[in-house]
């Protein structure tokens, strides 16, 4: 118990896959103009997160390695994403309408989202079990959530700040993520003292 | 269009990371040193290069509703090979870039030129323009690499700056260094050519190398 509070908060605050380890760059700078944008888009990665690697530890585990197809991993993974996002935009159009359609909307940016392949990889490069991948990748989801929902409260005082012209749109917008990555840079060793 | 002008488009007019502020994850997470940010550049050229002129051989057979996951298949093919390579041959650099090698696949570049050039040009333009943007791809990484290594560590390719690594700027090296400095990178490049150099303005749906082929940008944008 004790291990995997370790990796969620790990995930969450000292290793946050967006602001530490600079994955879903992308995501994160442009969806998180406005706040309902960007927790919809976060429960959108932190469900296909969990529902890829659901999908992905055992087929490594049960049909990769036991075969030495190791190194086919990048490829399957990413086949294995890419599916897994259409048949989850399929099932929720029919089944959920309502869910489909406050998450429907970013479905298909998560395919090529880093944070999804990062997250599935890294479970097999940590050589995490089962529930340790799971726990992990909620930790990593749940990092991301924050870091949305804490820069979609930046953005709004940025963008109607009085800044320098060069500095106005993309420049400032970084400025202000190295500040709050700097932030989160004091978490650093947090984790280990917490459950000692 | 003039073969050259293909070739030096992707160099300067449009740079894929400082014009065009594409591929943001790979130009911030693996340039904290100057020999990471050019092994990650030129990975990336090479499967920008295959990537191309593959997707622009086949450009008549893959059929344009399934394009976006046939051009990431084509693509993490590529990054396969790149991946073993390194593995084999530069294991230290394998190391280092770690994830990002095989992250390569999700690159907007890489993607992005697929579907806003490849697809529609020559095999022989295709290859120019893959090797016009890695060569911009990679000389923006070295231009990050080398200013976070030189001030952030104090050396330069690991030789030692005399004066600079007794008291080196240590944040810039670290993950906010990478935000800083991409960041005044691009405000210098404004302040230099008058706001026209950079050509993408803010970070907002339209100007998403993916906008083309996502169906949230049908509805009206990402998250309206």
């Amino acid at each position: 118990m004790k291990e995997m509070l370790i990796i969620l908060f790990t995930a969450i605050l000292v290793e946050n896959y967006v602001l530490m380890k600079f994955l879903a760059i992308c995501s994160f700078l442009g969806v998180s103009k406005k706040l309902d944008a960007a927790v919809g888009m976060s429960f959108a990665v932190i469900f296909v997160m969990l529902m890829a690697t659901a999908a992905t530890w055992p087929i490594f585990y049960y049909i990769l390695d036991p075969m030495e197809l190791g190194y086919m991993q990048t490829v399957i993974f990413i086949l294995v994403i890419a599916a897994l996002v259409q048949l989850v935009e399929m099932i929720l159009k029919k089944f959920v309408p309502p869910l489909y359609r406050s998450l429907g909307v970013f479905l298909p940016l998560i395919t090529t989202n880093c944070a999804i392949l990062g997250a599935v990889v890294l479970n097999i490069t940590k050589t995490y079990t089962f529930s340790q991948s799971m726990v992990n990748s909620l930790g990593a989801g749940l990092g991301y959530l924050l870091a949305m929902v804490l820069f979609s409260g930046v953005r709004s005082r940025v963008d109607t700040a009085d800044v320098p012209e060069c500095f106005k749109g993309i420049p400032i917008t970084l400025v202000a993520a190295a500040i709050m990555s700097v932030s989160f840079m004091g978490f650093t060793g947090m984790v280990e003292n917490l459950f000692k | 269009m003039n073969k050259l002008k293909i070739l030096v488009n992707g160099i300067i007019k449009e740079n894929p990371v400082l014009v065009l502020v594409l591929g943001t994850c790979p130009a911030l997470a693996v340039t904290n040193s100057t020999i990471n940010g050019v092994g990650m550049g030129l990975a990336a050229t090479f499967v920008l290069i295959c990537s191309n002129v593959v997707i622009s051989l086949l450009k008549k057979a893959i059929p344009d509703k399934v394009r976006i996951p046939c051009y990431i298949v084509i693509i993490a093919g590529f990054v396969t090979i790149v991946q073993l390579m390194l593995q084999a041959y530069m294991k230290s650099l394998y190391d280092a870039l770690g994830i990002f090698l095989s992250l390569i696949v999700v690159n907007c570049v890489i993607l992005g030129r697929a579907e806003m050039f490849a697809n529609k040009n020559s095999v022989f333009d295709s290859f120019l323009d893959g090797v016009g943007m890695g060569i911009g791809f990679t000389l923006a990484l070295f231009l990050m690499g080398a200013l976070r290594e030189i001030f952030g560590v104090g050396t330069f390719c690991n030789i030692p700056i005399p004066g600079l690594s007794s008291e080196p700027i240590a944040i810039l090296a670290q993950a906010p260094g990478g935000f800083f400095v991409y960041g005044f990178i691009i405000a210098i490049l404004n302040k230099v050519s008058n706001g026209k150099a950079v050509k993408r303005k803010s970070f907002d749906c339209e100007s998403c190398p993916s906008h083309a082929g996502c169906s949230g940008a049908l509805k009206g944008g990402c998250g309206r």
